[in-house]
């Protein structure tokens, strides 16, 4: 399947990370909180002003702004139970 | 916030414990249940921005709290302290006894990172499972012991800090363990990823000599070293400087073989200890799939819907700030005829003279007038707590990041900036969790933007005495619509002074902002109480001494120099030819453009102690220049109050330039001094008293002169 940025997911959709393509200090922080390649997660909503977005990934919600969501790719799953 | 009388270095007591743990694991929760002490916590991640210390209950045994961290690799000045303080235990002497990992129970595997850091410091470390009630509301099983058996922790033991379960067994088994306990060097808790090991090899066996001196796993230093350039500094005391010129290249090299290998050396830390807490432990706890809805996403289907989200916002903020005028009415209304009746009954016991002026004029009518906004400040005070405590602040930062990132900030600074309604102090300090240094200064700039408690007396005797009691549009009671007016005044304010701030002092890196939302909880009734009985402390016990200290200095000034003749001439001559009456008309003609008369001069200047003492210099003021021999409320005399040729002292646009000049003017003390604590430099808390004290004027010259050209009066 192809990867796409986790910025153009639609909130329910769940996926998979493949890799984090950002700048080293954000990503660092993102993978100690477990956003891992091949961790699964789902998005939840879009802030009401349309940033930040919000996402479900190994058991809690995380916030985190758009323009890092875009240097996460992922890969869009199905509704298989992680 | 405070420090403790318990607190101990280091050195001097081996019989101490470390606490660390995730943000918003319930650490200081635990920590003030094992220690029975009441620090501050809150639902928001980066509450505890310091180390505190207390000994534990009925023990000989000091714990540590220390600040809220993801890793031990530090982003913030709060994680720092956590990273600095784990560095010191490769001296034996500054090891603890212990070491008390706090894990959220229905978060584990996140929180789990950090704690298997901990424990290849090979010091005896405790997992706690805080939070199990949750978990096993949310059928969130874990096998405690079996997650001892395979890390190889000291002790698992599933806690709750909220009903007080598992306390007796944290520290029963703090109490057994022995002193000067060594543990055997156990192979790091991580997964040897392919490749990664061979390359990593050169490094690793370059810094195993030294693995009794660094007393930490050769493997783990080497990948800190590769993830971040800055933790060398952390080992350069311990090689000689052609060792460090050799650690350096040897740095260098594996970089560069990892590199041609294509592996992010980064990150390999991260991948390699959650790829052992996924493979290894995985089967330990059932997960928490992502599919599955919380009742707090549920609930914040509404909560931050796109158009019900901002609606329930503002509404929570009227409602906020209605009770403050609403709910606090009867209460104040109380100790004002408290205050009345004990100035009535001073006056009546006491013969006429300085000792009764002193009282029932200086005392009384000064440090007294202060305790009749005790009740606003409460309800403030719980307000804040509650958003803070139930979840719901984290929400507001959610939803108001995109505005705070147009003007240069983030959704961190929403926390520090809100926080400082209540008071700018805590609100600086509590800006220590955002990661980024230009943003922490800013965001400390505009803090004293936000009205803070202090100033809701100033405002609240302005606006019950000159503004009338009605509703507009029906249903907004017309005081608590000015009232919040004003708040959004400095609120407004605050977000052009960022985006000045933002064209001259641009932010350098990229904005990355990660926050987590944690659960809607229910506030802990304990909690509350502590955080409004700290604050409530705090506000009386300045009204017990600066504000009555103050209050005395200006009965004195304002009661001499005595006139020959005194008798002659009215209490409002006399007072004019007083020591405060001269200060007054000294800088009368500065304050004058503003629409301030020399009371309201003196005012200014005696509230840079604290800005309720505004309030209470009226007051003195008001009560000495009465010679009516009527008691009379501070705002009857404002009302009657007129200048010589017979115009009204307060009129609405000096009221009003009155209310901007307290919203603007940088007048505190205390807050200079702890954005100086902060910033460790005078430029910044020099900055702010600059640019505020600028504004204040100008924007009070503009609203009166400028109202006056309307027509105004």
């Amino acid at each position: 399947m192809r990867e796409i940025k986790l910025a153009d997911l639609k909130p329910g959709e769940e996926a998979t990370i493949c890799s984090l393509t950002g700048n080293s200090s954000g990503n660092d922080r993102l993978r100690e909180l477990g956003l891992i390649d091949g961790t699964p997660l789902r998005v939840i909503k879009f802030a009401p002003l349309g940033d930040p977005i919000e996402i479900k990934v190994r058991g809690f919600y995380l916030s985190l702004r758009k323009s890092m969501a875009r240097q996460i790719r992922v890969r869009l799953r199905g509704n298989i139970e992680n | 916030m405070k420090t403790d009388l318990h607190t101990v270095s280091n050195t001097d007591n081996p019989s101490w414990a470390a606490i660390v743990g995730n943000p918003n694991c319930g650490k200081t929760a635990l920590f003030n249940r094992l220690t029975g002490l009441h620090h501050k916590v809150g639902n928001y991640p980066g509450i505890t921005v310091e180390k505190k210390s207390g000994r534990i209950r009925n023990s000989r045994i000091v714990l540590r709290d220390l600040p809220g961290t993801y890793s031990l690799s530090s982003k913030s000045v709060d994680e720092k302290i956590v990273s600095d303080m784990v560095q010191s235990w490769r001296e034996p002497k500054n090891r603890p006894r212990a070491v008390i990992v706090v894990v959220d129970a229905t978060n584990l595997i996140r929180n789990t990172y950090l704690a298997l850091q901990i424990l290849d410091w090979n010091i005896p470390t405790i997992i706690v499972l805080n939070m199990i009630d949750e978990a096993r509301k949310k059928h969130i099983s874990i096998d405690a012991d079996e997650l001892k058996k395979r890390t190889k922790a000291w002790a698992v033991i599933p806690a709750s800090a909220k009903y007080g379960e598992g306390i007796k067994e944290i520290i029963e088994t703090l109490e057994q363990i022995p002193d000067n306990v060594r543990l055997p060097k156990m192979e790091p808790r991580l997964v040897e990823i392919e490749h990664c090991t061979e390359n990593i090899a050169p490094l690793e066996q370059f810094l195993e000599p030294k693995k009794d001196v660094l007393n930490h796993h050769p493997r783990i230093e080497a990948l800190r070293l590769l993830s971040d350039d800055g933790y060398i500094n952390y080992l350069t005391k311990y090689f000689t400087a052609a060792e460090l010129e050799q650690l350096l290249s040897k740095v260098t090299e594996v970089k560069t073989a990892l590199k041609k290998n294509h592996i992010p050396y980064r990150s390999l830390e991260q991948s390699s200890r959650f790829a052992y807490i996924d493979l290894y432990l995985g089967d330990v706890f059932k997960k928490d799939p992502i599919s599955r809805r919380s009742m707090s996403e549920k609930a914040d289907a509404i909560l931050t819907h796109p158009v019900f989200g901002p609606i329930a916002l503002l509404l929570v903020l009227g409602f906020i700030f209605n009770a403050i005028f609403s709910w606090a009415q009867f209460p104040m209304d109380l100790i004002q005829s408290g205050i009345d009746w004990t100035s009535a009954q001073a006056g009546a016991i006491l013969p006429d003279g300085i000792l009764k002026s002193l009282l029932t004029e200086g005392i009384i009518g000064g440090a007294g007038t202060i305790l009749i906004f005790f009740p606003q400040i409460i309800i403030l005070i719980f307000f804040l707590s509650l958003l803070e405590d139930s979840g719901y602040m984290a929400r507001m930062a959610f939803m108001m990041d995109k505005l705070m990132s147009k003007i240069g900030l983030n959704g961190r600074s929403v926390l520090p900036l809100l926080s400082g309604f209540a008071c700018a102090i805590p609100a600086v300090m509590s800006a220590r969790t955002i990661e980024n240094r230009r943003d922490r200064f800013v965001t400390i700039m505009l803090i004293p933007l936000m009205s803070c408690s202090a100033r809701l007396p100033v405002y609240t005797i302005l606006i019950a005495a000159f503004v009338p009691a009605g509703y507009i549009f029906g249903f907004m009671p017309m005081q608590a619509a000015v009232l919040m007016g004003i708040y959004f005044l400095g609120m407004f304010t605050a977000i052009f002074a960022a985006l000045i701030f933002k064209k001259f002092y641009p932010s350098k890196s990229v904005q990355t902002m990660l926050m987590e939302l944690p659960p809607y909880r229910m506030p802990l009734a304990r909690s509350l109480w502590w955080q409004i009985y700290d604050k409530g402390k705090s506000f009386l016990t300045t009204a017990g001494s600066i504000i009555l200290a103050i209050s005395i200095v200006l009965w004195f000034l304002a009661s001499y120099p005595r006139q020959a003749g005194d008798q002659q001439h009215t209490s409002r001559e006399r007072i004019e030819y007083s020591y405060a009456g001269q200060l007054g008309h000294f800088i009368e003609p500065v304050v004058q453009p503003l629409g301030f008369d020399w009371k309201i001069g003196v005012g200014l200047i005696t509230s840079f102690a604290a800005r309720e003492v505004m309030v209470s210099t009226l007051s003195t003021l008001y009560n000495l220049e009465n010679d009516s021999g009527q008691s009379q409320s501070l705002i009857q005399a404002m009302r009657k109050d007129r200048y010589p040729d017979g115009r009204k002292v307060f009129t609405p646009l000096s009221v009003l330039s009155l209310m901007v000049f307290f919203v603007f003017a940088a007048q505190c003390m205390a807050t200079f001094a702890v954005i100086k604590k902060e910033t460790n430099s005078w430029r910044w808390p020099l900055l702010m008293t600059g640019y505020m004290t600028i504004l204040a004027y100008v924007s009070c010259l503009l609203v009166y002169q400028g109202g006056q050209l309307l027509g105004f009066i």
